[in-house]
């Protein structure tokens, strides 16, 4: 994992380093497909597109927010106790997306409730606040958190996105390829995230050979 | 760091915590809990299927609650056949009453009287196992006790494209529509999901889910041992008619 450590100097608001903190983790540093993170989520919710869609804005919030406000409060936190400080915040927020879902959306909020919990053991979320969040300026802490959210999201969609297509043959629950499709089942089990976030890593890193080093 | 100041970040921590949370879930719970109201409404129409007069996607929260004033009445009776007086059907919490041995247990019927066709449909709740964590779902039969209009189902936690289909997919769904529950002789065969497909004709099955074959089982048994428990009443009232 390649880290920029924040100079004192006055920086500005979206230099080239702050847009690095932003685009890295979508493809280049993509904590899914490089950094092998939260794989077990985007298993599990892949196997259709609009659950995966609420997915990954609620992660994005959450990895957002915990990295604020987890570098805000890192002069504060105590080191013996910050994983447990981290979990809290990540907790909370999570919380917060949840109550707001069954707020403005309750039908989706049955729909992913199992999940949303779930962000709270997502290991992005928390290896991002451990990582980065723990020694750096909010600022760039904030863009880290909605980069690796967008990262996994990315991912998240495009498994998805193969998965509800061959599996059911449907997108958003539309008929998408013709009637005769016999739908593929294997894509709607877990197991066909993995083949596919396989061949998307295989793409990767035969485009960018400098990522084979890193595994 | 001193023991007493993590102490004191752990303790104004959980303080400030709490009160944030307690303070959004105390901001947004009476909204929520309509919400749920509707939903659980908006489940419980669903079953009519084309007894419902337009497509309910269309029909808005307000009108859901209107609806339940004005064309739906709700009883609460048990299983000997007998109304108790003291709920109201939309206050049954099903999960708690499968609990319960049968004998006291409250089974919801919502009534709903068509303005449109004048028909009356009976709305029976039922509650059982899936794969994972339970399943439950709303069966409308026709005035003859007898024949399905429709179901809707919902789940706690099947899996997404498999057992969950059972909500999600409403072409199989809409397979129970027309099934009946007892044979020409009038005796209780409830409705098998049947592995390897219904065979054609026969009014007590329907196709199951290709990879959701606990989840199918798990429709049969809660249609068996839910649906049966309606029967007392329903003919108390065929007597009457």
């Amino acid at each position: 994992m390649a880290e920029t450590k924040v100079k004192e100097a006055k920086e500005p608001l979206f230099g080239k380093k702050e847009r690095k903190l932003l685009v890295d983790p979508l493809l280049d540093n993509n904590p899914i497909t490089v950094q092998v993170l939260g794989v077990c989520s985007a298993l599990a919710v892949t196997s259709l597109l609009m659950p995966s869609i609420v997915m990954t804005v609620a992660v994005v919030f959450v990895c957002g927010f915990s990295n604020l406000i987890t570098s805000l409060l890192r002069n504060i936190i105590p080191n013996e106790v910050r994983l447990i400080a981290q979990l809290i915040i990540i907790a909370t927020l999570v919380t917060i997306v949840e109550l707001s879902l069954k707020y403005f959306d309750y039908p989706t909020y049955k729909e992913l409730s199992v999940y949303i919990g779930l962000i709270i053991t997502n290991c992005i979320v928390m290896g991002r606040l451990e990582a980065f969040a723990m020694g750096n300026k909010p600022w760039k802490s904030f863009l880290d958190g909605l980069g690796n959210g967008v990262g996994y999201g990315i991912i998240l969609i495009v498994v998805a996105f193969f998965r509800e297509l061959f599996g059911k043959g449907t997108l958003f629950g539309a008929q998408i390829l013709p009637e005769g499709y016999f739908a593929n089942n294997l894509m709607v089990m877990p197991a066909a995230a993995m083949f596919i976030l396989a061949v998307f890593i295989w793409i990767q890193r035969s485009r960018n050979k400098e990522l084979v080093d890193i595994s | 760091m001193s023991t007493t100041k993590i102490y004191l970040f752990v303790a104004s921590m959980t303080v400030v915590v709490a009160l944030l949370l307690t303070g959004f879930r105390m901001a947004t719970a009476e909204q929520a809990e309509i919400n749920e109201k509707v939903f659980n409404k908006r489940a419980i129409l669903k079953s009519l299927a084309e007894g419902l007069n337009g497509n309910l996607d269309d029909i808005s929260d307000e009108e859901v609650q209107a609806i339940f004033e004005k064309d739906v009445k709700q009883f609460v009776i048990k299983a000997d056949g007998t109304i108790n007086e003291e709920l109201a059907a939309e206050n049954v919490k099903m999960k708690k009453e499968v609990k319960k041995p049968v004998e006291e247990r409250n089974l919801p019927l919502f009534v709903y009287a068509n303005p449109v066709s004048n028909k009356t449909y009976y709305i029976t709740a039922v509650r059982g196992k899936g794969l994972w964590d339970e399943i439950w779902g709303s069966i409308a039969l026709e005035e003859d006790f007898n024949t399905i209009v429709g179901v809707s189902y919902d789940h706690a936690a099947e899996t997404p494209g498999l057992g969950a289909e059972i909500k999600d997919n409403s072409a199989w769904v809409a397979l129970f529509t027309g099934k009946k529950l007892y044979d020409d002789a009038g005796n209780f065969v409830s409705i098998n999901v049947r592995k390897g497909g219904a065979i054609p004709g026969n009014p007590h099955q329907v196709d199951a889910i290709t990879g959701a074959t606990i989840t199918g089982d798990g429709v049969t048994k809660m249609l068996e041992s839910g649906l049966q428990l309606y029967e007392p009443y329903f003919a108390t009232l065929k007597a009457g008619m």
